[in-house]
């Protein structure tokens, strides 16, 4: 998903600019708080990479909107990952719990793509290790399909009919100098 | 089982700087996990991870056990230890043994140097192969943690080295004691060197090693020389069980010459800390009342050990093949 396109760029196109990704993450968080009633006890756990900067981004459109200060953190899934031994292993990413902890609050987990599931049953399980919440949500930039996991997300910013050739390269600024998500096929 | 060549931890020579910051920086983000209600993961779940010790060590032991079990692997300990067998032929027979027990990774600490290497390349098992000591050659997880233990405490003394992740560039430390003898010290001066930090063994002129001329480090016979100028210092334990040699008239000019008194630690910089692999033989190369000041991070090498195993580990055995390069340089 994050792999620079090995043939020319012309091959993917652009699906969602930086206008329609601040849209949907504004959307998103009206969702939140409507579905809610408020931010009270909310906890935002972004998934490294990607989905760190849009839990920040929605926190800060959070505040905006309801004048409250939501907690955000970041939960990496690798050691939970139910394809660890098909893989070489990987460096891990940062796990970082607010200090608000997840204890009977609503957790909403932030991923840029929600594919084909496997990644959000890691985070649950990884999730369950932490604490207890109240409540397990999910928001997602993209949701493009092909699930493989009886899961679905609660915020959904643009549903993506793709094939399963295809690839979703999501770019935010914090980590990629631009915002966008391309869609299109990887080179093999 | 697959059938790819496996990969070991034998030597901190085998890590060059990129494997090393791996294992640092895995180390960093597991030590969260002892912080955490649940300290488990389910990475390893359905490994066996066989703890092999020819030679009594709890302190590695248990560090080792720990890492593995926060992991989730199934742990063996089996303690090899009053065998009457000749040596050569117990190590094969135990391999065999444990080969048959499918053993994913053995955990070995042997009073032979060079053991490790022999169960991980003589071919009678199929499992990665961990150092955990062996005779007076080398202990790489101890050295990782110190080296753990120096990133974590002096990070504001560390040279910045470009974009990657930080080594210890910049920093200078002494290493205090039993050089000769002591496979802590060769796996540090190694690694350390390594990282980027400059060393200097320190040690009376019967225990420093011959052939220090090719290790990448400076030797010295004078501790009150060296003070002054180190980030850290790293206090050997004096191992009774090796010392029939003469190697010091007594223990009480040896502590006068080499032990870390308060007078002593008093001349380093201020922010430098003082380390010991453990267990510390107080009064002798260490006095208590430095062993227990604020600048001693004893107590955080023990528990730096176990985040440091624990990125061994999932390194090695965790995935398809093993993130950490082959030891069989």
């Amino acid at each position: 998903m994050t792999a620079v396109p090995a043939r020319p760029a012309d091959s993917f196109r652009e699906v969602l600019d930086a206008s329609d990704i601040s849209r949907a993450l504004t959307r998103i968080a009206h969702e939140i708080v409507e579905r809610n009633k408020g931010c009270d006890h909310l906890v935002l756990l972004g998934i490294p990479s990607r989905g760190v900067p849009l839990a920040r981004r929605i926190a800060a459109k959070l505040s905006e909107i309801d004048h409250s200060h939501v907690p955000v953190g970041s939960i990496d899934i690798t050691m939970y990952r139910d394809d660890l031994r098909l893989k070489p292993a990987r460096a891990l990413a940062r796990t970082e719990v607010p200090p608000e902890g997840i204890d009977g609050r609503v957790v909403i987990l932030v991923d840029d793509v929600l594919f084909s599931g496997r990644t959000i049953r890691a985070a649950m399980d990884a999730v369950s290790d932490l604490g207890r919440p109240q409540a397990i949500q999910l928001a997602t930039l993209v949701d493009r399909g092909h699930r493989e996991l009886p899961i679905r997300a609660d915020y959904v910013g643009k549903n993506l009919p793709t094939a399963q050739s295809e690839a979703v390269h999501v770019k935010l600024t914090e980590l990629d100098d631009q915002d966008s998500v391309m869609l299109g096929v990887d080179a093999q | 089982m697959n059938t790819q060549r496996k990969t070991h931890l034998l030597s901190t020579t085998d890590l060059d700087r990129d494997a090393a910051l791996q294992i640092l920086d895995t180390a960093e983000e597991l030590a969260r996990v002892s912080d955490m209600p649940i300290k488990k993961m389910p990475t390893l779940r359905g490994r066996t991870v066989v703890n092999l010790f020819f030679e009594d060590s709890t302190r590695t032991r248990i560090s080792f056990e720990a890492a593995a079990k926060r992991l989730s692997a199934d742990v063996i300990n089996f303690s090899g230890k009053g065998s009457s067998v000749s040596k050569g032929e117990s190590l094969k027979d135990t391999a065999l043994t444990l080969a048959a027990m499918g053993a994913d990774a053995v955990v070995i600490r042997h009073s032979m140097s060079g053991a490790p290497h022999r169960l991980a390349h003589a071919d009678w098992m199929d499992a990665h192969v961990i150092n955990a000591g062996d005779g007076t050659h080398e202990h790489p997880t101890q050295a990782l943690l110190d080296a753990f233990t120096l990133r974590q405490h002096l990070s504001d003394h560390i040279t910045a080295s470009g974009a990657g992740s930080t080594g210890l560039d910049g920093l200078h430390v002494a290493i205090v004691g039993d050089v000769l003898h002591s496979r802590v010290a060769r796996s540090n001066v190694h690694l350390l060197n390594t990282l980027g930090a400059k060393v200097t063994v320190v040690a009376p002129p019967t225990l420093m090693p011959l052939h220090t001329d090719n290790w990448p480090c400076e030797g010295s016979y004078s501790l009150d020389g060296v003070l002054p100028n180190v980030d850290a210092v790293m206090m050997l334990r004096v191992q009774h069980e090796r010392m029939d040699g003469g190697f010091f008239p007594s223990a009480r000019e040896y502590s006068q010459r080499y032990g870390l008194t308060v007078q002593r630690a008093a001349t380093m910089p201020d922010h430098a800390i003082v380390m010991h692999p453990g267990p510390m033989n107080r009064g002798l190369e260490i006095e208590s009342r430095v062993a227990d000041s604020p600048r001693s991070v004893i107590v955080d090498q023990v528990r730096n050990g176990v985040s440091v195993r624990m990125a061994v580990l999932y390194l090695l055995l965790g995935g398809s093949e093993s993130a950490l390069g082959d030891g069989a340089a």
